[in-house]
């Protein structure tokens, strides 16, 4: 049987050290990368004619900075609109490559624990300087809910303080999590098609497999999609509680 | 060319170790946090400064111009509403005044055929009272012929009668005595 974990493998292309740090240019560079420039390249593309009356490009274009938009917009308010690049690369970010990964043999870069970690580590540390640079020390109001009764208080408190700590590591591992276990399900099922195949008189089963490899790869794109999504809307709402932290 | 990468610590780049799960693997973080880092803020850099200013600009200036246009059209139907008014308060004065040029032909109408007819009517009436002058002057005319008549007749018929010529006065006196009688 295929080892399914073999896609996950990082393989240097480029070799590269600095100062003892290995920086080499890698498989999952290439694919983040590649994210960048078919992004870019998308948009420049999309946007030349600039056209009143989009082209079909252009409408995509114009629908994805729209769909970001409005995931700020709904959570934040329009002050969230200053956070929108950054929004908008993350959310990009994770569906281009998520969506890269899906062709056959391709690299999946949010299948590494360390990417999905950074990124919401990003998050986390943005929350936390946002938080504090708008609001003072009004920021800590987040972990003290109003209304709560006093003896209750500190347990509440306790509890908001550990939630909102444990967010990095929620929001990195649910994305890492769903990429590498989708991967991982699709190759074990391609692989029962290959094994069942060379398996004689069992071929005839090979269908089976099949099948459901064909519908899990159409669930593994929506799911690509929809990782990016809940990993730009739970940035959303992490930048709201840093503009708003009165619950 | 594609060297696998190991943990960091064992600086063999081409040394499979099949223990460590790859997706887990420390030793590939460095490489992956650098490139993450390089590419990630190329990419944010590049859509900040270049790619989402011009669809922001795009969609804002169509909501601009979808603006402008109802603005526009909003203007437009005012415009027409208060020609509409315009036109009906012209229709209305000039109903107005056509009502009032009929009226005013009318009376004078009426006055100019009044007056006519009262002019004809004081024509007849003095043709009437003419008229009845002339009657009455032509009947007292007559009247006063009666006795000349009646005393030649009276003369006529006594001389016949008597045989001899009577005067005409004595046939006067005789007709003023019996009519005195």
């Amino acid at each position: 049987m295929p080892d399914p974990i073999h896609q996950f493998d990082i393989h240097r292309i480029v070799p590269l050290n600095i100062g003892g740090w290995d920086v080499s240019f890698t498989n999952a560079s290439l694919y983040m990368l590649l994210a960048v420039v078919l992004t870019i390249g998308f948009f420049t593309v999309a946007t030349r004619a600039r056209a009143l009356v989009p082209s079909r490009l252009q409408s995509v274009a114009e629908i994805s900075y729209e769909f970001v938009a409005d995931m700020l917009r709904s959570s934040i308010g329009k002050e969230g609109m200053k956070y929108f690049p950054f929004v908008f690369s993350l959310f990009i970010f994770i569906f281009a490559t998520n969506m890269l990964g899906m062709i056959p043999g391709a690299f999946t870069v949010a299948s590494h624990i360390i990417v999905t970690a950074t990124l919401a580590g990003l998050v986390f540390l943005s929350v936390l300087v946002i938080g504090f640079a708008k609001n003072g020390l009004h920021f800590l109001k987040l972990f003290v809910p109003s209304g709560v009764p006093v003896f209750v208080l500190p347990l509440v408190t306790l509890i908001e303080v550990i939630s909102f700590l444990s967010r990095p590591v929620s929001h990195s591992v649910r994305l890492f999590a769903n990429m590498l276990a989708g991967h991982i399900t699709l190759k074990v099922f391609g692989g029962f098609v290959v094994m069942l195949l060379g398996s004689g008189s069992f071929a005839a089963l090979a269908p089976i497999p099949l099948a459901a490899t064909i519908a899990l790869t159409a669930l593994e794109f929506l799911v690509s999609f929809l990782q990016a999504y809940v990993f730009t809307m739970l940035t959303c709402m992490y930048l709201n509680d840093a503009l708003h932290p009165g619950h | 060319m594609a060297a696998k990468v190991n943990t960091g610590t064992t600086g063999h780049s081409d040394v499979n170790n099949a223990k460590v799960f790859s997706p887990l693997d420390t030793g590939t973080f460095v490489p992956q946090l650098v490139w993450l880092a390089l590419t990630f803020g190329l990419l944010y850099v590049l859509l900040k400064r270049f790619a989402l200013p011009r669809v922001g600009e795009v969609i804002e200036e169509r909501r601009e111009r979808i603006q402008r246009d109802l603005d526009k059209a909003e203007k437009l139907k005012v415009e027409t509403e208060q020609a509409l008014a315009h036109y009906e308060q012209a229709l209305a004065e000039a109903r107005a005044k056509a009502n009032a040029i009929a009226n005013d032909v009318r009376a004078k109408l009426a006055a100019e055929v009044d007056k006519e007819r009262a002019a004809v009517e004081a024509e007849i009436a003095r043709k009437l009272a003419d008229a009845e002058a002339r009657i009455a002057q032509s009947k007292s005319k007559a009247m006063a012929s009666v006795a000349d008549i009646a005393a030649d007749t009276a003369g006529a018929v006594v001389s016949r009668l008597l045989g001899k010529e009577v005067t005409k006065d004595e046939v006067q006196r005789a007709l003023v005595q019996r009519a005195a009688e």
